[in-house]
């Protein structure tokens, strides 16, 4: 046993009042906590989807560091509580169930498959929290809990398959992923098609991954379309464009629109694969609005210049906004007054001016058509004007 | 249906037996000679598709003149690059496992999560594109409407001359005779004389290299990625079990088969739909002939 001398219950007070000076200062900062307002971000950083996933964060954190940086909201700072939903839906909806019970944060940034917010989606309505959803996606969903901040199918396949129509030609292959999201896309694209007047020569769909499309290559050169309708995503897309563009099938006489290319994957399909080729979004890095140009030029000082904004990351963004502004009209973080301020709510963002529907949780968006150009940068067709979201459409 | 289009299609099946044949000759050499099923193949093959990435940065970047040349040499990098590791593999790993086909198994998959995420370090995530070099853009034309893509015609020359030479060194070389025999009858071959634990390490390198040369070849027709190679390795054990494992004919005449069909297919109805179909005649099969198409008759 060691003896008990003055020096070392000297050192033990000094200890002990050292500690209590520690709970002073915890106490302290957590006072200081107070004056921030914690908020989810929940996207896969790791696993297949984190290829798309992972720079839609950026978005969200850029978006954050400016309001932070001018003043907050409603006088508190946000705290971003960064999850990973590591491509795995189960992974999805453990997180969302920390993030709302353990951290009680007051709204989440998050989701980007369809499968994966339909995993969220039961446990923010139980929680009675929010959740903005950033992904372009096949509408047929209006939860009381979630909002949605980028184009549901009618808003972008309705516009395009209308302006291909009187633009490009009447006849249409449609080739996409065999999941629910080009499957509903393509639903909703056949009667348009044939209400403008057109015909669907062939329709495709390969599963998720897939890398050799010899064989609808040449049904394409068989049944020549004027139009290929594309609803592939993710890598598929590589090797669907370096294929057709070695097939020898004159693209002059064939126009191609990829509903699911944004600038972002032309890094990985090879600018000089995919040039020629159009896509319609409801936003491009390309876009000459002041508002854009700003949030370009930010986006490329925090990230690195040679980083690409794209859809996705302008929704991302936007909703963070969006959020901050319903915040302040609703003078409260709970989150069914910020979902009821939220009605007709207008924010003047990098895609210009939007503003969410009265009723549908969804924003009414721009539909834009632009062509690749061998840079990988788009240069803008079309211009639809803001268009009515309609999850629900009837067909 | 034309004829001309009928021509492309055979062609296009051809070209889809290409890497799945070079594939499957690696996978089924090494569970023929050592009873290793190798869960790593995938990743070997994305190895030689990033091997070829770097040659083409390095030509690129240094060689700007030589740029239309880079391919065979991104070919032959990848082949010593997947030869290297697969003898560090063996000499490592799986030496330790012979004939015990599930903990091959195990830890081959291991060696694949692995591999993969050291791709992800080394490349990041995303899919890297390979710069297709000048002349093999475009297609040639063999009169009428007749196109057939240059780069298909070049990765099926490739795959002929490979499948070609693995013959030659099997069947023609003093190395391909101690293989076989040892393939046979590990004792005798060892009584013989033969020091088998250096044929299996060659031979398992050498399936490694064959990926190799695969990976590179893909790299013509799809994106590289970290997890690349897992789209392929589901079809060549499929390919390796409907052919009969231990027969490199029946590899060779399998994904001859299998590839055709799903071209066939693919044609006649949506890709998803022909790919299960595939499938439903490859489990038909394999109900009536466990052993697989072309499996020689052996007494255990």
């Amino acid at each position: 046993m060691a003896k008990f001398s003055r020096r070392s219950f000297l050192k033990t007070s000094v200890a002990l009042g050292a500690a209590s000076t520690t709970t002073n200062a915890m106490f302290l900062s957590n006072a200081l906590a107070a004056d921030t307002v914690k908020v989810g971000v929940l996207h896969s950083l790791t696993g297949t989807i984190a290829i798309a996933e992972a720079a839609v964060i950026d978005g969200e954190k850029l978006a954050i560091e400016e309001i932070n940086a001018s003043g907050g909201v409603l006088g508190k700072k946000i705290e971003a509580i960064i999850e990973d939903g590591a491509s795995d839906n189960p992974t999805f909806a453990e997180k969302a169930k920390k993030l709302l019970d353990q951290d009680k944060v007051a709204a989440i940034f998050g989701c980007y498959t369809s499968a994966s917010r339909k995993a969220v989606l039961p446990i923010v309505e139980k929680s009675k929290g929010l959740l903005y959803y950033p992904t372009y996606y096949e509408g047929l969903e209006q939860s009381p809990n979630i909002l949605y901040t980028a184009q549901e199918a009618t808003q972008s396949v309705i516009p395009s398959v209308n302006w291909l129509a009187a633009n490009k030609g009447k006849s249409f292959y449609l080739i996409g992923s065999d999941y629910i999201w080009p499957r509903t896309t393509n639903k909703i694209a056949k009667p348009t098609i044939a209400k403008a007047g057109g015909t669907v020569v062939g329709e495709d769909y390969f599963p998720l991954g897939h890398i050799d499309f010899g064989s609808v290559i040449n049904k394409i050169k068989a049944s020549k379309p004027a139009v290929i309708l594309s609803t592939i995503v993710g890598g598929s897309n590589v090797a669907f464009y370096k294929q057709l563009k070695a097939s020898g099938i004159d693209m002059k006489n064939i126009t191609v629109l990829a509903l699911a290319v944004s600038e972002e994957e032309v890094s990985g399909i090879g600018a000089e694969s995919i040039e020629g080729v159009l896509t319609c979004m409801g936003y491009f890095q390309s876009l000459p609005e002041p508002a854009n140009q700003k949030f370009v030029k930010a986006f490329k000082a925090k990230y690195g210049a040679n980083r690409v904004t794209g859809d996705t990351i302008s929704s991302a963004y936007t909703a963070v906004y969006l959020w901050k502004l319903a915040v302040e009209k609703a003078k409260s973080f709970d989150p069914d007054k910020v979902i009821a301020a939220s009605a007709n709510l207008e924010f003047d963002g990098p895609e210009g001016k939007v503003h969410f529907h009265a009723s549908n949780h969804h924003l009414w968006k721009h539909c834009r058509i632009g062509q690749f150009l061998a840079n990988g940068q788009v240069k803008i067709l079309f211009d639809s004007g803001l268009i009515e979201p309609n999850p629900f459409p009837k067909i | 249906m034309t004829s001309d289009i009928l021509i492309m299609q055979a062609f296009n099946g051809l070209s889809q037996f290409t890497i799945l044949v070079l594939m499957a000759l690696g996978l089924s050499i090494a569970y023929g000679l050592m009873g290793v099923i190798n869960m790593a193949h995938g990743e070997l093959m994305a190895m030689g598709a990033y091997a070829t990435y770097v040659t083409a940065t390095i030509f690129e970047n240094y060689f700007p003149g030589a740029f239309d040349q880079y391919i065979f040499f991104g070919i032959i990098l990848a082949f010593i690059v997947t030869f290297v590791f697969g003898l560090l593999l063996e000499k490592t790993l799986i030496q330790a496992l012979y004939k015990r086909p599930l903990d091959t198994l195990l830890a081959t998959w291991g060696v694949s999560l692995f591999t993969q995420q050291l791709f992800r370090q080394i490349f990041g995530p995303k899919e890297l594109s390979v710069p297709t070099v000048s002349w093999l853009n475009g297609a040639m034309n063999f009169g009428g409407d007749i196109n057939l893509p240059i780069n298909r015609i070049f990765i099926v020359s490739l795959a002929i001359c490979v499948t070609f030479g693995v013959y030659l060194i099997l069947f023609k070389t003093r190395w391909g005779l101690r293989i076989r025999a040892v393939t046979q009858n590990r004792a005798m071959a060892d009584a013989a004389g033969i020091d088998s634990s250096r044929v299996d390490a060659f031979t398992f390198a050498f399936s490694c290299g064959l990926a190799g040369i695969a990976g590179s070849a893909f790299t013509m027709l799809a994106s590289t990625s970290p997890v690349a190679g897992q789209q392929y390795l589901v079809d060549s054990f499929i390919v390796v079990v409907f052919g009969g494992v231990e027969s490199l004919f029946g590899t060779v005449a399998s994904s001859f088969l299998i590839s055709q069909e799903q071209a066939i297919f693919e044609f006649l109805m949506s890709g998803s739909m022909a790919k299960a179909l595939m499938l439903g005649i490859v489990i038909t099969v394999l109900y009536f002939r466990p052993s697989g198409l072309f499996s020689t008759k052996v007494r255990h």
